[in-house]
């Protein structure tokens, strides 16, 4: 395969598909998706539940094998490598955050986080320091040693996050991130997504949340499997807030 | 009554003010209820003096307002056609936004989906606004609480242009 896969492009798909059932009842989940994904880009892929948007999130994340079609992962051709080199990039090199959470609710937050350096062969020690550093980064410090149950929805939704970032992942994959929480809550995770942007993080959500959309990079919009629409999404003027708000000049 | 809907009720052919009256309350449902039935004259009334209508007599009727035939000018039509490429900020109101789309699609002047698109990527940006203005503030800030506001606001409408989006599409298939 001679395909172009410029460094600029963290992931990229070609004519990505996936679908279930045969014939008459052949469900299109994922229709042909070509998908660009710059280095450090904030993506947002909104649609109505059942739009397949989760779907690509999995093909994305070698959760799901694709029917047909290409992934790309930082040059490297993903959709055909064996059982065994996806699950160690599903380790390394991507980073999942779910609706749900899926902490493990028998582990502190800290236990949480570092479990996956674990897995990827980190000392327990050198486990423990990035652990512990990535909860003071994102201010949950004085919550390591807490359990999830004792946590409230954006703490726990945070401490996901680091857990999803502490193997320094190519890609963080959100599946509807603010889902489950209050307003409140999801202005925390929206925060703390800028401030992974900033620091150059690539970040792929699929959501229905207009708030996130409205803060990332580039909104694209899907139906049926397909992408039927795509904005990069620029500020408007502070001042219409205030008419909005009725102050009136 | 805003002028421009009025206008662009008449932009599918040149009709009569109870005909104008029929298709409001089709678009309008209870909610038309509320309107007096001589408001829709007295704006073609105006329209009339501002040139952007012209009207004719039936021939046989007594010349007053509702057995006249309306039709638009071409200064009327022109008005029309900024009116449907207008986004509006703040708003525009509901029923204005609504009626815009109903207008729309019975003149087959503009496509209702892209007129939808449109103020979707306009919200899009507001929301941008209000939000990146919401995350900069500390949490339990005053501001942040108006700031809250505006966010679900802009969600909502968000939501029904949502709806909106459903609906002229399956009419479309229609």
């Amino acid at each position: 395969m001679m395909s172009e896969t410029p460094d600029t492009f963290v992931l990229r798909t070609r004519e990505l598909s996936k679908t279930y059932g045969k014939a008459a009842a052949l469900v299109r989940a994922v229709d042909e998706i070509d998908l660009d994904v710059a280095s450090g880009e904030t993506v947002a892929i909104m649609g109505p539940s059942g739009c397949g948007k989760s779907t690509l999130l999995h093909l994305l994340g070698g959760l799901d094998r694709p029917t047909s079609g290409e992934i790309w992962l930082a040059g490297r051709r993903v959709d055909q490598m064996s059982e065994k080199a996806l699950a160690r990039l599903r380790r390394t090199a991507v980073g999942f955050v779910f609706q749900a959470f899926h902490l493990m609710e028998e582990l502190t937050a800290v236990e949480n986080v570092e479990l996956p350096e674990l897995l990827a062969g980190r000392s327990p020690r050198a486990a423990r320091r990035r652990a512990t550093e990535l909860l003071d980064q994102i201010g949950l410090a004085d919550r390591a040693a807490f359990l999830p149950a004792a946590l409230s929805g954006g703490q726990r939704q945070r401490v996901a996050i680091a857990r999803a970032l502490v193997n320094e992942p190519l890609v963080v994959l959100a599946d509807e991130p603010t889902g489950n929480l209050d307003s409140a809550a999801t202005v925390e995770v929206l925060r703390l997504f800028d401030g992974l942007h900033a620091a150059g993080q690539t970040l792929i959500i699929v959501t229905h949340d207009s708030r996130i959309a409205a803060t990332a990079d580039r909104m694209i919009s899907m139906r049926d499997g397909a992408f039927i629409d795509e904005t990069r999404l620029t500020g408007g003027a502070r001042g219409d807030l205030g008419a909005l708000a009725g102050l009136e000049e | 009554m805003q002028q421009e809907v009025v206008l662009a009720l008449l932009a599918k052919e040149p009709s009569y003010g109870y005909q104008l009256r029929a298709r409001l309350r089709q678009a309008l449902g209870s909610l038309g209820d509320a309107m007096n039935a001589g408001q829709v004259y007295v704006t073609l009334t105006r329209l009339e003096k501002a040139g952007l209508v012209t009207s004719e007599p039936s021939p046989g009727l007594p010349d007053r307002p509702d057995r006249k035939v309306y039709e638009l000018t071409p200064a009327g039509q022109q008005r029309v056609a900024d009116w449907l490429a207008e986004v509006g900020w703040p708003g525009p109101a509901p029923a204005e936004f609504h009626l815009k789309l109903v207008a729309a699609a019975a003149a087959k002047l503009a496509d209702p989906l892209a007129i939808v698109d449109t103020q979707r990527r306009e919200l899009f940006r507001r929301l941008r606004d209000a939000q990146r203005a919401a995350m900069a503030e500390p949490d339990y800030s005053d501001a942040g609480l108006l700031l809250e506001g505006l966010v679900l606001r802009l969600q909502a409408d968000l939501r029904w242009l949502e709806a909106c989006e459903r609906h002229w599409t399956a009419r479309k298939g229609q």
